[in-house]
């Protein structure tokens, strides 16, 4: 059970990422792409009727690791309680300035909605890159398996750190790029004409820096949490993921150059799962590792709920998300193919 | 102030916040599908035209109701994370469903229902309406649920480390508590949405602009406003205080003011308890009505304040009793209103009667007050309960996260829905006057379509 609960949780997080990442990763280019007002529109319209349900990845999979796993739900939230509450204030003016550049004419207001866009997409990404980083390099939970952490410290990683520190801070940068290559990717397939262009040219260069950061990424984690390699160790094919980072990697350019975009996006969606797969391969069977002693370990069997409850929700959580993929799949369906300017949706 | 009483205070304003969202939206669900309904039977396109005008009030609401439902989530486990982790077995269950049964449906099918009504027949877009408006009250259900076994919990057992766990699935959503509830709370739900529409109307007749929609606006809400008024009241209203009475003794006592048990209780119409002296001021009271409407006879014995250790009495006595008298005194004032409302449209005078289309309109927000007062007495009554009999409030907040960090963020929450407020009235109040009629394709800036701007 505590298996299933933890791939349950973990590919939830995993769709999240990577659809919610593409509409984050057009927030963070809407800043540089868009030069007149009609790509900017072409932009938000390239995600309106899809961001709201992307979003709602996040609450499904909040909601279920909450209900497998109280005590991560409760120590983790808690223990990370600023930062979250940051990025609940940023989900806020994100959905809000999507929503209400539209309903004014002013370019003051456009502007600054605009802006405020760019701002909390490229935020949350870094705060979500951090926050992955932070449950991979381990908390100084307390006897009591609750925790606090400060915002920052000295920047190193130690027994007592902040939730900003180098590694975090790379975790950060490589979710930030990453989010906007998915988001570049997104858009050279839905955008028309020279947005497209634009959005493919900035997919060539994020790709170089992405690769860097990636590949400087993999030997921090080693040394920040030389632990993560014993699940590898023990099964070597599991090394087959890191592999797999790196073909997506190339997946994401070839395609690009051989004006695939359909190929490329679906590749840099599978470099989001597996980089995503491979950390969660290092923390198994723990969830939330202790900076100080590896006895305080949050792990599975500690965290796991009641039989009861878990047996009863594998059967709904099955019929209910085969219901969300049908509608996923008509929604993406219907609105398919390049937004433009004059077509719309409406009446 | 201590970080327990200033996560209660964190807690109840984002959800008092939230909740004014929702209950327009499950409301206006239903009357838009009724609008398409009518549209789909008569051919009449002015319904049409009625429910797309709705369908963009609709949206702004559902977004702010997004936004803002979003940290009520995460609330559990940043500031109540030790109840999260003794009860997750229990209400995570519930708040995940809630998520995967219902968002995801609401928002694909508010995306048909905004952006597809091209590419959709007549039939399937009033299906689109009907997806949506069931996605809405599934939630709202989950959420009740959830609420229901905090106030009365049921089919539960203690694991061996001390937390919740469901015992029986079934038992825990047939839980008899939250279908009341759910009745009475979603009632209230479109009593709000009626009031809201009715008094659009009631607008545009004083106003003399669009008059037409404001007609049927007008008669729209005054039917469904008096439905719903009727049944807030009886039975579901009757039903809920009889649950109450039954299993919260405490919680009535303090709602009615009651502070010595009495046989043949009188009901207090209004009055200001005074704590100290252990009475009522300046009372206005019934004799033999609270025993009546309890327990169906009028000498029977009900159990006041001092029946319960101090220590089990609700903790914010006065703010409870007063919620409780603001929810009924509004309820009554609703069901009047509606009445006479109702009476003039059979005589077909209702569109030219000033005196009660000016009550109308400015009744609109009282809904708002009285399903916030509700909430805040089951809330409070419930009080100093976190769980009814099984978890002290004191017991389930977040003890390693300091009073000051709390009150960062309940400030921050305070000026960032300030502003969402500003913004939501400026647009609304744009949209309504804008108007039905040309909302179809003059949009406030050049027509671009996302969740709000179909
Ligand atoms: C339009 C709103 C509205 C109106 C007019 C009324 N109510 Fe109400 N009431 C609610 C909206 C509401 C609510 C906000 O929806 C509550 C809070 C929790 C719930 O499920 O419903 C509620 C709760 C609630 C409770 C439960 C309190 C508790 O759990 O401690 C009782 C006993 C009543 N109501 C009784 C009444 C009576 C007798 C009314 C007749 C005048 C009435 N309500 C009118
Ligand atoms: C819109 C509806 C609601 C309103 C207006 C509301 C209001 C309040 C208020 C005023 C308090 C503070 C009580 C006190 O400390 O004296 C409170 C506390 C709380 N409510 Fe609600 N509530 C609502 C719905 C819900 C629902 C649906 C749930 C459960 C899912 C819930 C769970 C809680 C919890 C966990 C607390 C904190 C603990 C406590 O102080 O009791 N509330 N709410
Ligand atoms: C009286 C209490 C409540 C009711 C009836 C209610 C109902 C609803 C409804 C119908 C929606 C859909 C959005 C809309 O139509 O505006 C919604 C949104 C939401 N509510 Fe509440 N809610 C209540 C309180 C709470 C509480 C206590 C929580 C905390 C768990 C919560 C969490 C959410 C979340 C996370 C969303 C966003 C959903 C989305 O992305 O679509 N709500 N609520």
């Amino acid at each position: 059970m505590g298996f299933v609960w933890f791939w349950i949780v973990a590919v939830m997080i995993a769709a999240y990422v990577v659809l919610d990442g593409f509409d984050l990763g057009v927030g963070i280019l809407s800043a540089f792409l868009a030069r007149a007002e009609d790509d900017r529109r072409t932009l938000i319209r390239s995600i309106g009727p899809v961001w709201d349900g992307n979003e709602v990845w996040l609450l499904a999979g909040g909601g279920t690791l909450y209900f497998a796993f109280p005590l991560l739900y409760a120590s983790s939230f808690s223990g990370f309680y600023l930062p979250l509450m940051i990025v609940l204030w940023l989900l806020i003016c994100r959905g809000a300035s999507i929503e209400l550049r539209m309903h004014t004419d002013h370019e003051v207001w456009r502007t600054f909605f605009d802006g405020l866009f760019f701002l909390s997409s490229a935020l949350l990404a870094i705060f979500f890159g951090a926050a992955l980083a932070n449950v991979i390099r381990g908390v100084p939970l307390g006897a009591d398996e609750y925790f606090f952490l400060p915002l920052w410290t000295n920047w190193r990683v130690g027994a007592q750190p902040g939730i900003l520190d180098w590694y975090t801070v790379i975790g950060g940068v490589v979710a930030l790029v990453a989010l906007a290559t998915h988001g570049a990717l997104w858009l050279v397939l839905k955008a028309p004409g020279e947005l497209e262009d634009r959005a493919r040219r900035a997919a060539s260069v994020l790709w170089i820096v992405l690769l860097l950061v990636t590949l400087i990424s993999l030997p921090a984690t080693i040394a920040v949490r030389p632990s993560a390699l014993d699940n590898y160790r023990a099964h070597p094919i599991l090394f087959l993921i890191p592999a797999l980072v790196v073909a997506m990697l190339i997946g994401i350019l070839s395609f690009t150059r051989q004006r695939k975009p359909l190929a490329a996006f679906l590749s840099s969606s599978l470099y989001l799962v597996f980089m995503l797969v491979g950390a969660a391969v290092g923390l198994y069977p723990t969830l939330l590792p202790s900076s100080t002693d590896p006895g305080r370990d949050i792990t599975i069997a500690k965290a796991l709920a009641g039989p009861h409850s878990l047996h009863v929700g594998i059967v709904w959580w099955s019929f209910g998300l085969a219901l969300a993929l049908i509608y996923f799949i008509t929604s993406y369906r219907l609105f398919r193919g390049k937004v433009t300017a004059e077509s719309g949706y409406g009446h | 102030m201590n970080a327990l009483l200033l996560d209660r205070i964190h807690f109840a304003f984002t959800v008092t916040y939230h909740y004014l969202f929702p209950q327009l939206t499950m409301g206006l669900a239903l009357l838009m599908v009724v609008m398409k309904l009518i549209a789909l039977r008569t051919s009449d396109g002015r319904w049409n035209q009625a429910a797309r005008f709705w369908a963009r009030i609709f949206a702004i609401n559902f977004l702010l109701g997004v936004v803002t439902g979003i940290p009520m989530e995460f609330q559990f486990g940043t500031n109540w994370s030790e109840f999260s982790r003794l009860t997750g077995g229990v209400i995570g269950q519930p708040l995940a469903m809630e998520g995967i049964f219902a968002f995801f449906l609401e928002s694909t099918f508010l995306g048909l229902f905004l952006f597809g009504e091209k590419r959709l027949t007549r039939l399937q877009h009033l299906g689109a309406a009907a997806m949506v408006w069931v996605g809405s009250w599934i939630s709202g259900f989950f959420i009740i649920v959830t609420d229901a076994w905090m106030q009365h919990p049921l089919a539960y057992h203690v694991l061996e480390n001390g937390t919740y766990e469901v015992a029986s699935f079934w038992k825990f959503m047939l839980n008899p508590w939250a279908w009341i509830q759910y009745a009475h709370n979603m009632c209230g739900a479109v009593v709000t949405a009626s009031f809201v529409v009715a008094a659009t109307g009631a607008f545009y007749l004083l106003e003399k602009r669009h008059e037409e929609f404001g007609r049927l606006f007008l008669r729209l809400g005054v039917i469904a406003g008096l439905i719903s008024c009727v049944i807030q009241i009886f039975p579901t209203g009757d039903l809920h205080g009889r649950y109450v009475a039954r299993y919260q003794p405490a919680a009535i006592a303090g709602m009615e003011g009651l502070f010595q048990t009495r046989k043949g209780a009188p009901i207090v119409l209004i009055g200001q308890p005074d704590e100290r002296t252990q009475q009522i001021d300046n009372p206005l009271a019934v004799n033999d009505v609270l025993s009546f409407l309890i327990y169906g006879t009028t000498h029977a014995e009900v159990k006041g304040l001092d029946a319960f250790p101090p220590d089990q009495w609700p903790s914010a006595l006065p703010l409870l009793y007063y919620s409780y008298h603001i929810m009924a005194g509004l309820g009554t004032w609703f069901l009047l209103l509606m009445a006479v409302a109702a009476v003039l449209l059979w005589r077909g005078k209702l569109y030219s009667t000033r005196w009660i289309l000016w009550p109308i309109l400015l009744s609109f927000p009282l809904p708002y007050i009285a399903n916030t007062a509700g909430w805040m007495t089951t809330e409070i009554g419930r009080q100093p309960w976190l769980v009814y009999g099984l978890i002290r409030t004191s017991q389930g907040y977040s003890a390693h996260v300091s009073a000051g960090n709390a009150l960062f963020t309940l400030l921050g929450f305070l000026g960032l829905y300030s502003v969402l407020s500003i913004l939501w009235i400026v647009i609304v109040y744009r949209f309504i006057l804008t108007g039905p009629a040309t909302s179809a394709d003059a949009l406030p800036g050049p027509g671009t379509p996302t969740l709000t701007t179909a």
